[in-house]
Parts: structure tokens; sequence; C-alpha cells
């Protein structure tokens, strides 16, 4: 068993080095594709991090969400950067501005360390063997309708935190909406062999998000895995080329985007009604409960991602 | 160790060698084409023997399956995505290396 953990600490230790050489090269790099790409390496071994850390749900997480969603989103970000004529020389300042602003250069440096420092004064002052909230969530879990305690805590104890987070994705496509310009949205023709693999990819990527929304109850797994895996799916739909039909784009795809929210709000209120405080949901239906807003969420967030990705309001061609 | 750990350490360090092979491979060609060449051949085939040498020490045929079903989904991948490189840097006119 010795050589075990002396081993494991060897993968530990290299793992912690790799992440902070990762972490500064994406940093410091000036090649912003290069960037990117080091930053989905970092996201892959934060994910390998956080499963020695015996966290698999925010091990999915991070890979489906940290690594992937936002790798995808970050390049076609730089794809519509550099369509639009701003290259990455061109996103670099001017010597001039650069020496003006030299002193507000070193502000959010000294925030950034001050931050550091308080962070790192909080954790060193916490109790060496505190359990935290664990032995609560244990206690109740019976009563929470789902018997993986991540999922009790984020869907019911701290629901609102969940319901909240689906606010803000909501908020950023709205965003993304209200800025991005026009595209055209008709089918074009992609590569024989990207079709050949979305065909094959894009039913299996359904069914493990739907794995995902159904494990999420007892093991790790649940909306945002299941909804990013789903985005995913629409992501690569995109990429071979493929558009949401426009009688589809209106009111639809609004309703879709809009059901993971609404469905979260809509039982948030009847919880109130019938007595109880907000998301504090009658023993016997929290499991039925929370596999219903899992489920609208899911559809949700994939479909949000999906149309972020995209990176531009659908609705325009119907108007014009 | 019985003859089943000999034989999935025989495989799991052939599966390293590939690799190394194809890691060494992707740090030295000179030119994308053949960087796509050495990494991809080797992954196939490295992930193919790290995944047989874990499957032989497998519990059960379902956790064996699902080892051979992460090997075939990365099978499939890898060999799309090469060629999307490839063709892609065909597209942007990245010449061929030639000695």
């Amino acid at each position: 068993m010795e050589e075990m953990t002396l081993l494991q600490e060897i993968f530990d230790g290299l793992l912690g080095l790799g992440l902070l050489w990762l972490a500064w090269r994406s940093l410091a790099c000036t090649d912003m594709f290069k960037a990117i790409v080091l930053f989905i390496a970092f996201g892959l071994l934060m994910a390998l991090a956080w499963l020695r850390l015996e966290a698999p749900d925010v091990a999915l997480a991070e890979a489906a969400i940290g690594a992937g969603v936002t790798g995808a989103l970050l390049l076609s970000a730089l794809a519509g950067l550099t369509s639009t004529g701003a290259s990455r020389h061109e996103v670099e300042q001017p010597e001039g501005v650069e020496k003006q602003t030299g002193t507000l250069h070193r502000l959010p440096i000294l925030l950034l360390m001050l931050t550091a420092a308080l962070l790192g004064y909080a954790v060193l002052s916490l109790p060496s063997h505190d359990p935290g909230l664990s032995a609560e969530v244990a206690e109740n879990l019976a009563s929470s309708g789902v018997s993986n305690p991540v999922t009790a805590v984020l869907l019911n104890f701290r629901g609102y935190d969940t319901m909240l987070e689906m606010a803000v994705l909501l908020m950023a496509l709205l965003g993304v909406w209200s800025l991005a310009c026009v595209e055209s949205q008709r089918d074009s023709s992609a590569d024989p062999i990207l079709d050949m693999l979305t065909r094959l990819l894009v039913p299996l990527l359904i069914l493990v998000a739907a794995y995902l929304l159904w494990v999420g109850a007892h093991a790790p797994g649940g909306a945002f895995q299941a909804g990013s895996v789903l985005g995913a799916a629409g992501v690569l739909l995109i990429l071979a080329g493929w558009r949401l039909p426009s009688r589809l784009t209106g009111w639809p795809l609004r309703l879709v985007v809009l059901s993971g929210p609404a469905a979260f709000v809509a039982i948030a209120l009847i919880t109130i009604l019938i007595g109880g405080r907000l998301l504090e949901y009658p023993t016997e239906h929290a499991g039925t409960l929370i596999l219903i807003i899992e489920t609208m969420a899911t559809l949700s967030i994939g479909v949000t991602l999906a149309a972020l990705f995209l990176g531009s309001s659908p609705e325009h061609e119907e108007k014009q | 160790m019985g003859l089943i750990d000999y034989l999935s350490t025989i495989l799991l360090i052939a599966g390293g060698i590939f690799f190394l092979a194809g890691t060494v491979g992707l740090l030295r060609f000179p030119d994308v084409y053949t960087r796509l060449h050495a990494l991809t051949k080797a992954d196939n085939v490295g992930l193919g023997l790290v995944v047989a040498g874990l499957v032989v020490q497998a519990e059960s045929w379902a956790a064996a399956g699902k080892l051979v079903l992460i090997w075939l989904l990365v099978l499939l991948a890898g060999a799309s995505i090469s060629y999307l490189i490839g063709s892609g840097a065909l597209q942007r006119g990245i010449r061929l290396w030639k000695k």
C-alpha cells in the first residue's frame, strides 16, 4: 500500500503542476487560438483533479461545461472576431495607450492580490476537521426525494441557487440575441465525413443526456451535465450545417428556452401558495417535482447553449 | 500475480509505448499531416491496447462493454476529426512536407 500512496502523491503533484503551467501558458499566450486550446486542456485536467478530490459531480460539470461548451463558445467567438476583421494583432493596444493606463493596470493586480490574500486567510483559518453541512444533508436526505446528496442540495435544499443560475443563462442568451448581427439561416451542405459523424453521434448524445438526467437522482449526473451534452449535440448539428427550420425559430424556440426557468418559477410559486416556503416541496412529491424541473431545465439548457454557440438571433431571417 | 495480471501488464505497457511514440511523433514530425498520422495511429492502437489490458481485469461483462464502447467512440471521433483537420489544412493551402 505504501508504494501505491507514493505513486498517487507523485500523480497528484504532477497534476497540480500541470494545471498551474497550463493556466499560466493560457494567460500569457499572445496567440488567441493557442490560448483557447490550452484553456480546454486546462479544463480537462481540472476535471481529473476534481475526480482525484472524489467530486465526480463537479468533474462531470467541469469536463462538459468548463472544457467542452466553454471551449466551443470561445472558439466561435474567436471565429467571429477574425471574420469581422479584428485580427489578433489589431486587438492588441498601441504603445501610447499602454503607457497612459499604466497606473490603472496596477489597480486590478493589487485588487487580485488582496483577494488572494483574503481567500488564503479564509482557507487557513478554517478548522482542519470540519465536516461542513454534510451531516445535515445526510440527515435530511430521506425527505429530499432523491438519494444523490449533490442533487438534493442543488434542487431541493438550495433550489433557489439553481433557479437563479437558469435565469443567468437566459440573460446571457438575451444579451447575445440583442447584440449579435444577422446571419443567414439556410442549411448548408457539410463535409460528408462530418455529416456521417453527426448522424452517428447526435442520437447517442441525446441518449447520454437522457441517461445523465435520469441517473442524477441517485448518482453523479443532473440537469446541467445532461443539458451541456444536449448542447454539444446542437453544436455538432450547427457545425454540420443544419439549421432550425424557420417556422420553429419564433415562439417554439423561445418556449423551449424559457421552459426551464418557467417550470422552476411555477413550482416555486406553487410551493409558496400551498403554505410552504419558496421551493419547499411536499416530501411525498419531491422526487417527481425535481424530475419535472430537471427535465425542463435540461431541454432549455441544451437549446440555450446551442443558441449561444450559433451566436445570432435566428429570429431575424423571419422578419426580413 | 496470476496469468491475467501478466497479460494485463503486457497490454498496458504496450499501450503506453504506442502513446509515447505518438507523442514523440507529434513533437518531432515536420508538418500537420505527418503529425496527425503519428498521433491518430498511435492513439487508436495505444488506447485499444490499454482498453484490452483493462477489459481482462473487468469485474463484469457490463464494465468490459463500457470500456470497449469508449474505445469505439474515440476511434470514430479520432478518425473523423483527423480527417477534418487534414482537409481543413489542405483547404487553407498548407503544403505537404517534402524532404
